[in-house]
């Protein structure tokens, strides 16, 4: 019987520690089919962050190494330059990467360090129990917003992709969505772009993705995705924000 | 490099470094550690290696702990306030059993301090400092030739362990100039790190974590990590004893304090005094043993530290009531003269010995190393 489509081998068959709903497992299965597609197993070194993706090396089947809150692309950098010729990717959440980690994730792309970070962005910090994240939307109630984030009481969203297209350091940053079978093949073709990026050596590349968190929404797996849809797009509008390709050189 | 350098003890370490095979450095400027990362920023594109200028020391030590989990000999550098933001890494790397160096040109606290010697960072380098139930080796060189030789061996008791050592000076040995003679052959060949993240090309994927979630894993895998400290205790002691078999009194001092206690005892002498040094070289792990027999044949300890006393509180745990344990110290920058030590010592005699005409008809002139 031919075989249409299977699991990547990459992905680790096991059962899902994430919640229902949640986007992580979407992505870390793109992510997964890339490294199939592309034959890089062998040749690929990730970083799972603190949060809910911890155990991302639960679910791939690669070299990989946790790094503390905030460290991520610290850590890659010290990886990358021991091994240039690996592919080297973070993969970190709004509080690790917008918040604890933001010193790390901007001179990281200063130095145009040749490194892919995959940002997943869900505008909440999930694996504490829902508090309020800097990419939190405003109104947006969370357990240290519970009325609703102010930006008198609570700043505004941070916006990584426009913040990090003025460090010229970075290369190629887009921002992507998950919220239809179109959307997951779009946000696969960002991550492509990301590692050829870096497997070009043109530097600093990352992806964010608007990943949806139910549970900490408190909403339906189908509200959550259409909530990005409707309303996390208009703080955050899906596009490319900075590509190499398209800069003179 | 084989003949003698004159060198601040700051770019013996890092020179030492790169005999070691480091080719992987990540610091931040802080005084009175500058002219190591200032040597490494020169030496590292020479010998092909990586040197970043972090920017803090937190990214310092998490690019080292990238560096480490890769499998690459690397080393890190600061002074102690810079020390106290390593401290989270330190923990990480320690649970993730990477090896890295860590130099502390320890400088004045609490808080920022000044940039004046002090040994006061003692109970954070070897009790922890970071969160959890961990250990780093922590060697205390007491000149540039030694921060040299203990840098050299640092990286070999890294990689043999997986584990993180501490080389704890302080402002005066990275500040002064001494020769230094790099005899060691540099290092070309290392051991393989089968447990590194190179790639799982061709064989099963390696992890690095210190994650463990499930119940009794992290427990487990604690009660192994004790296991090793305990293999570590059992093998890696090191320290001198000077003077030490006559001798009523033994001082006890490590780094530029071992230094001062030196002088002591030579000025001691032609008084007829005989004083013992016990120099811990090891810090952690610690020479319990050494000073538990020794206090067999002491009748009093004297333990001269830059800190309020600090090292003065693992002498007493060694020594279990043995024998008294008097302190001398000076705190917040400021380092003990030879005269202040000479003068507690002669406070302490009357309480220990019938005084220096019993000693000197013993016929017994002191051996000053």
């Amino acid at each position: 019987m031919e075989v249409l489509y299977s699991p990547p081998e990459t992905l680790i068959r096991t059962s899902t520690h994430y919640c229902p709903g949640c986007g992580h497992g979407i992505v870390q299965r793109l992510i997964a089919e890339i490294i199939d597609e592309w034959g890089i197993r062998g040749k690929t070194i990730g970083l799972a962050p603190v949060g809910c993706a911890v155990l991302a090396y639960n679910y791939l089947d690669i070299d990989m190494s946790e790094a503390a809150h905030g460290r991520p692309p610290a850590v890659a950098t010290g990886i990358k330059r021991v091994h240039p010729d690996k592919l080297v990717f973070s993969y970190q959440g709004d509080g690790d990467l917008a918040a604890i980690g933001l010193a790390e994730t901007i001179h990281a792309a200063n130095r145009g360090e040749n490194i892919t970070v995959i940002f997943t962005n869900n505008a909440v910090y999930g694996m504490t129990n829902g508090q309020m994240a800097p990419t939190t939307l405003l109104g947006q109630r969370t357990l240290t917003s519970p009325e609703g984030r102010s930006s008198s009481a609570h700043g505004y969203p941070l916006r990584i992709c426009e913040l990090l297209a003025t460090v010229e350091g970075s290369s190629y940053l887009e921002r992507v969505s998950i919220t239809s079978p179109e959307n997951i093949n779009k946000a696969k073709e960002a991550i492509k772009k990301g590692f050829k990026t870096q497997m070009e050596k043109r530097g600093f590349s990352l992806i964010e993705i608007l990943c949806p968190c139910p549970v900490y929404w408190r909403m339906g797996a189908v509200e959550s995705m259409r909530f990005i849809d409707e309303e996390m797009t208009r703080t955050y509008p899906l596009g490319v924000f900075k590509d190499w390709e398209k800069i003179a050189t | 490099m084989s003949n003698k350098h004159l060198m601040t003890g700051n770019e013996a370490a890092a020179e030492a470094a790169i005999q070691a095979g480091c080719r992987y450095y990540y610091g931040y400027p802080i005084t009175p550690q500058n002219e190591l990362m200032n040597h490494m920023a020169m030496r590292m594109p020479q010998v092909g290696g990586t040197f970043i200028q972090a920017e803090s020391e937190i990214a310092a030590i998490y690019m080292a702990y990238g560096s480490a989990a890769a499998g690459a000999r690397v080393m890190t550098s600061s002074s102690s306030p810079g020390i106290s933001l390593k401290q989270e890494g330190i923990s990480y790397l320690a649970g993730s059993e990477l090896p890295c160096v860590i130099v502390n040109v320890q400088r004045g606290g609490p808080g920022l301090g000044d940039i004046s010697p002090s040994q006061a960072d003692y109970f954070q380098a070897v009790k922890g400092g970071g969160h959890g139930d961990y250990h780093t080796l922590v060697l205390a060189p007491s000149s540039v030739q030694e921060l040299a030789d203990l840098v050299y061996d640092a990286f070999d008791l890294a990689d043999r362990y997986r584990n993180p050592v501490m080389v704890l000076g302080d402002a005066q040995l990275g500040q002064m100039v001494e020769p230094v003679e790099f005899s060691r052959p540099p290092r070309t060949y290392f051991p393989k790190k089968k447990w590194a993240i190179t790639g799982a090309e061709g064989r099963p994927r390696n992890i690095i974590k210190s994650f463990y979630p499930v119940k009794g894993e992290l427990e487990e895998f604690n009660l192994y990590l004790q296991r090793k400290y305990q293999k570590i205790e059992e093998k890696e002691v090191r320290y001198e004893e000077i003077n030490t078999y006559y001798s009523e009194i033994a001082l006890v001092a490590y780094g530029t304090c071992a230094r001062i206690c030196k002088e002591v005892i030579r000025k001691a002498s032609p008084l007829g005094y005989r004083i013992g040094l016990l120099r811990p070289i090891s810090l952690w792990p610690f020479p319990k043993e050494a000073l538990r027999n020794l206090s067999e044949r002491v009748k009093a300890f004297l333990v001269i530290e830059m800190s309020a006393g600090q090292m003065v509180e693992d002498v007493r745990l060694s020594v279990l009531g043995r024998c008294p344990v008097h302190f001398y110290g000076r705190t917040g920058g400021g380092v003990p003269s030879s005269k202040a030590v000479l003068e507690k010592v002669l406070e302490i005699i009357p309480t220990v010995s019938a005084g220096p005409l019993e000693m000197a008809e013993m016929g017994l002139p002191p051996k000053v190393d």
